[in-house]
């Protein structure tokens, strides 16, 4: 090694001494700190390179208007390349800074990271993924799933089923084609009480990793089972092979409903796009498309600076998550700080401001969600989204079917 | 210099027999023992402990598949599979029988070794590539059969909650209790590791590497030593996944999944393959090279771009300057960081009269 590498190691450390330096010369008084777990570069970029923009987009719009009554808002995102060790590193990163509420990104991280947020009194959000039994707020205290488990998509895809076949299900036929993971596997208990309770035959068909080969399960649904419907629960490239494949065996994708991450218009596009996908349903835990005020005073913020409104908008479904999930972080903080009086708020303060989230809906984005200390979860509600005319259209209201099976499955969990 | 080589006499066995003969290494030794142990977890921030957890827990790891790798020259890419192992053991014993992490901890091992064993018996019929692809077979068997048997995932989530690990009565709960539990198994396993690879074991290992034809003339017996580094370094494995569930307080499938096994095998491919220096090295490059990046480019970057686009920026910068360090490691030095150690201590020995 020669002296021009070691010079150049010195120059690492101290840029990262600078860097470092720089991040603490920030920190002022009237700041609040929110830590943001994300995923632009692993395995599910497709999500966090959309989401988290928007998530930035909105903290940015509520600095521009004066911040959280009066406290300004920095954000910092740390990349976890949907692995463990780095969310661990972030989720102490973030605590080091003083981050009085963190948003969650990935199932295993939210699983590795539930005690350590009961430990450390910071509450994270994980809507979207994470096990559903964390909307049980009694039992995971800091954990907040924000928008509708796997178990209460479950019970909306049966809901919407029922609702297109002509409200009964007795005698008809549900093919459930999952992926065989323990998150694709999560409403498969929901699936099967709701099976016997409410008469339909259900079968399921596993799509092993990386899910982009399911013809065997297609076929099989198409010419072997038959069903009257299909209930799709797939992740990454997996929803739009299975559209491209069922719609190649004459299936009608009017029957065919996804879970919320097949849902966006990533989707629709690599099934071959909007007019190919024409009838296909989706359940969304946020709304869809740029017609929402939130959005315009976003893009006019945007045109204020000259700039031109966010690329990220074409992925409305994932943006608009993203704004979701800020917003909610935001009113948290909001209602923990007005209880106070308008003094910096703790942990414990921010999640008991988020257990008094009710009716905050964001001109129809956000839905009529109820936090409480018991329910996490805010209620469990989705709304059906249909691919009609080259986008995606409503096909009902914001709702939340067999509240009562999930209440019983939730209690099951927690005496076990 | 200072590192004095000459004038060193041995008059016993086992002064022939230390670990390190010269007076400057241990000198050296028991300081970065005493800096570890007692300066740094004094001085340093939780934060900064906690990146020093995750280099530990890599650290054992990575020491476990250089055995097999680098000094019986056996690949492997199933050392996660194995890691899952010895993490669903241990969660098993902890929650179902309530047994503290000393019975746990070499259980969970155990069971990594013998099952690692059983994925090792391929190598005693082919090498190389081929049994990358045997391992990987071993891999995936052993990730679905956690992933669809109830009695040993737990339930549908394939996930354990574990109690934190208890001593004394006292709860290791926070990243500076947390931090000497980890740092004691991790010196255990280097001191460890430093004594299996000079012994009669390691030498067979080594003469497999080389050439086993002829390591089976001079009457080793290869079929057991295979097996035995694959047993031992699925121990290793076991025992790092029975660390990082500790230290999460879960296990949880989808933390031990392929791409796990591919960044163990760059630690120690970074490091320097059949050596514990290049194991640690390499375990502390991979798992610190992102965060130190990100440093760097949050604090230059702040200057140039808001902080939305700084996000979107430092992440992609971080993959960037990530692979082309790596690269420009491996081409500077390809047997790795260790050789590259060891190439700096050679210069300054002779320093400042190098002829």
């Amino acid at each position: 090694m020669s002296a021009s590498h070691k010079c150049w190691l010195y120059a690492a450390s101290v840029a990262a001494a600078v860097g470092i330096g720089a991040g603490a010369a920030a920190a002022q008084q009237k700041e609040l700190v929110f830590g943001l777990h994300c995923d632009r570069t692993g395995a599910t970029q497709t999500v966090g390179t959309f989401l988290c923009p928007g998530y930035h987009d909105y903290i940015a719009l509520l600095n521009s208007k004066g911040g959280i009554e009066g406290y300004k808002v920095r954000v910092i995102e740390i990349d976890n390349e949907y692995k463990v060790p780095p969310a661990m590193e972030a989720h102490e990163r973030f605590k080091m800074e003083g981050a009085v509420l963190t948003g969650l990104y990935g199932t295993p991280q939210t699983a590795a990271l539930a005690k350590k947020l009961d430990e450390d009194k910071v509450l994270g959000t994980s809507p979207g993924f994470g096990t559903a039994a964390a909307a049980d707020g009694q039992r995971y205290p800091y954990v907040f799933p924000i928008a509708a488990s796997y178990w209460s998509q479950g019970t909306a895809g049966v809901a919407f089923a029922k609702e297109r076949l002509g409200g009964s299900l007795k005698g008809k036929k549900i093919a459930f084609l999952f992926y065989d993971n323990p998150a694709g596997k999560e409403p498969l208990p929901i699936l099967e009480d709701l099976a016997k309770s409410e008469g339909f035959e259900l079968r399921t068909f596993a799509v092993p990793a990386p899910g982009v080969e399911m013809g065997a399960q297609v076929l099989d649904i198409t010419a072997r089972y038959r069903p009257d419907f299909v209930i799709a629960h797939l992740f990454g490239r997996a929803p739009s092979v299975a559209v491209k494949e069922l719609k190649g065996k004459g299936y009608p994708l009017s029957k065919l409903v996804s879970f919320v991450w097949g849902a966006s218009e990533a989707d629709v596009k690599a099934a071959g796009g909007f007019g190919a996908a024409e009838g296909y349903n989706v359940m969304q835990f946020a709304g869809v498309g740029t017609d929402y005020q939130v959005i315009k005073d976003i893009n006019a913020m945007y045109k204020a600076q000259g700039k031109p409104e966010p690329k990220e908008q074409e992925i409305s479904v994932y943006y608009n998550r993203g704004v979701m999930v800020a917003a909610l972080h935001a009113e948290a903080v909001r209602n923990a700080i007005k209880t106070k009086g308008g003094a910096m708020p703790t942990g414990e303060e921010v999640r008991k401001g988020m257990e008094a989230i009710t009716n905050f809906t964001l001109g129809g984005l956000v839905p009529p969600m109820k936090i409480t200390p018991q329910d996490h979860e805010g209620g469990g509600w989705v709304q059906i989204w249909t691919v009609k005319g080259g986008k995606f259209a409503k096909a009902g209201d914001w709702k939340q079917p067999y509240r009562d099976v999930i209440k019983k499955h939730l209690d099951m969990e927690a005496k076990k | 210099m200072f590192h004095r080589e000459a004038g060193v006499f041995k008059t016993t066995y086992a002064a022939d027999m230390a670990l390190y003969p010269l007076p400057i290494a241990r000198w050296a030794v028991a300081g970065v023992a005493l800096l570890f142990a007692v300066v740094l977890p004094s001085l340093l921030h939780e934060y900064y402990l906690s990146i020093i957890n995750l280099v530990l827990i890599a650290i054992v790891g990575a020491l476990g598949l250089n055995i097999l790798v680098g000094y019986t020259g056996q690949i492997s890419v199933g050392h996660a599979a194995f890691m899952s192992v010895g993490a669903y053991t241990a969660a098993n014993l902890a929650v179902r029988l309530d047994l503290p992490f000393w019975i746990t901890l070499p259980a969970g091992g155990l069971m990594a070794a013998l099952i690692g064993a059983i994925v090792g018996i391929p190598s005693l019929r082919i090498k190389g590539l081929y049994l990358a692809i045997a391992t990987l077979a071993g891999q995936l068997i052993i990730e679905w059969t956690i992933n669809h048997v109830p009695a040993i995932s737990g339930g549908a989530q394939a996930s354990i909650e574990v109690p934190r690990p208890t001593l004394f009565g006292t709860e290791l709960k926070t990243q500076g209790q947390l931090y000497f539990f980890l740092l004691f198994f991790a010196a255990l396993a280097i001191v460890a590791t430093l004594n299996l690879v000079r012994s009669r074991i390691g030498r067979a290992f080594v003469a497999i590497r080389d050439q086993d034809i002829a390591a089976e003339i001079i009457g080793i017996n290869i079929y057991r030593y295979k097996l035995l580094s694959f047993a031992i370094s699925s121990f290793y494995a076991g025992v790092c996944g029975v660390l990082y569930t500790y230290y999460l307080g879960i296990a949880n499938y989808e933390q031990f999944q392929i791409v796990v096994s591919i960044d163990y095998l760059a630690m120690i491919i970074i490091g320097g393959l059949g050596s514990v220096l290049g194991s640690i090295l390499g375990a502390i490059f991979v798992t610190m090279l992102p965060i130190v990046i990100r440093w760097i480019v949050e604090g230059f970057g702040s200057y140039f771009f808001t902080a939305s686009e700084l996000a979107g920026v430092s992440s992609s910068a971080r993959l960037i300057v990530f692979g082309s360090l790596i690269i420009f490691f491996l081409v500077v030095e390809p047997e790795g960081l260790n050789r590259l150690w060891r190439n700096i201590r050679n210069y300054f020995r002779v320093w400042p009269f190098s002829y």
